[in-house]
């Protein structure tokens, strides 16, 4: 429950500060434009979670490990990609590492809970 | 109009005296962003003589940036924030590489600044260094475990949360506290040498920033390593805020100079050390040997018996 709980506040906190900063540094995108842009980018991560799980099914060890932390990396390259698609060109040329600097952040650190999850006792 | 024109004569004169007083001041042009403010509503008086001149425009902006950011519109505006916010990806990239070479000439206000600061890098900077602490402190944790498949890794996140408030707290308090001091030491009059409330919080801001490789490079579980990355990060960062506000200080008399020179450092050396300690607990190791060896000697005596 409390998992459930700072998952959910980390994802739309996160979301919502990344947009204000988009728009702070002026960027032409709306604000709930932009929150869409980002929960949708969510997806691969997502998809990453329920893989990860899976292959914890078959035991924690280095293998694991290692085949989770590829596939949480992938996930995390293309989440930000494919966001950075959409909010780089609202942006001017000159601001466009700032903008996208957060989004990286953000699927960072959602991606490393993804892999230090370890399900119950 | 009477009022601005008042306005008008008493800011020249004051952008006199400080032309007079720093010739080699930057002069910044105005970004196109501030001009559409100025016709929606009620536009502060400094801007509105700006646009009136158009002879001395340059000394009417520099008066107006000289005098600190006058952001434009009300703070219910969202145009107020973004004016924290103008910078380009070069700047910011410019100030953090200032703020880990610290130079005997060059004042981080002054140089880097240049009477835009901005909110954008040192939030950014709390931030990062927040999940950069938590999430070094959580791996280094990990590694000191003896690799037992039974032990349970559990992310932290609590951690994240002091990590946040203990930093956002330093970021934003410590600037507030010394600003307020600053500006109480130099009395009412405004000075040359006092940095506005957000330059403050802008060179504290980026002066963190070389806490953020130090805390990854923490993840290396040597001591004697350790201890030297906050020493060396320390001593940069220290002497980018020493050698910002020296300046500012040492027109005051020696005790006070002195004191609130030791006391940057005393708090930003709190902080490095506190970090260090909480989030990269060494783990007490049982050793292997003194639990073994009675056990080795036991079963010798009682071989030999």
């Amino acid at each position: 429950m409390c998992l459930l709980f700072q998952v959910f506040v980390i994802i739309w906190f996160g979301s919502i500060v990344i947009t204000l900063n988009s728009k702070l540094l002026g960027g032409t995108i709306s604000f709930f434009q932009s929150l869409c842009v980002l929960g949708y980018c969510i997806m691969p991560l997502t998809m990453a979670l329920v893989v990860c799980r899976i292959v914890l099914l078959s035991g924690s060890g280095t293998v694991s490990f290692a085949v989770r932390l590829t596939v949480v990396t992938a996930s995390f390259g293309w989440s930000t990609f494919a966001s950075t698609a959409f909010l780089a060109d609202s942006q001017l040329s000159n601001r466009k590492a700032l903008v996208i600097y957060p989004v990286f952040l953000f699927y960072f650190v959602i991606g490393w809970m993804i892999l230090t999850f370890s399900p119950g006792k | 109009m009477a009022g601005p024109n008042d306005l008008q004569f008493q800011e020249f004169e004051a952008a006199a005296d400080l032309l007079s007083a720093d010739p080699g001041a930057s002069t910044l042009s105005i970004s196109a962003s501030n001009d559409p403010t100025i016709t929606a509503g009620t536009p502060a008086p400094g801007e509105d003589v700006k646009l009136d001149l158009s002879e001395d425009e340059e000394v009417q902006e520099e008066s107006s940036e000289l005098l600190g950011q006058k952001p434009s519109g009300g703070f219910w505006t969202f145009e107020y924030y973004q004016s924290f916010f103008n910078v380009d990806t070069v700047q910011v990239l410019d100030r953090l590489k200032g703020s880990m070479m610290p130079l005997p000439g060059r004042n981080f206000v002054k140089h880097y600044l240049r009477n835009n600061p901005d909110l954008y890098g040192p939030f950014w900077i709390c931030v990062t260094l927040v999940f950069s602490v938590a999430i070094s402190g959580n791996v280094s944790t990990f590694l000191r475990e003896p690799g037992n498949p039974s032990y349970h890794h559990r992310p932290q996140f609590h951690r994240v949360t002091i990590a946040a408030v203990v930093i956002f707290l330093y970021a934003w308090l410590v600037p507030i506290g010394l600003w307020g001091f600053l500006t109480w030491r130099q009395g009412a009059e405004r000075q040359v040498g006092g940095y506005s409330f957000l330059e403050t919080v802008c060179v504290y801001g980026y002066s963190l920033f070389i806490y953020i490789p130090t805390s990854i490079l923490w993840i290396i579980p040597y001591d004697w390593l350790q201890w030297t990355l906050i020493v060396v990060a320390m001593v940069i960062s220290g002497s980018v805020l020493v050698l910002t506000f020296w300046p500012v200080v040492r027109d005051d008399t020696k005790v006070t100079a002195v004191a609130t020179v030791v006391t940057i450092v005393v708090l930003h050396t709190l902080l490095a050390v506190g970090c260090k300690l909480y989030f990269f607990q060494t783990t007490v190791h049982t050793p292997p040997p003194t639990t073994i060896s009675p056990l080795i000697h036991t079963t010798l005596v009682v071989k030999t018996h």
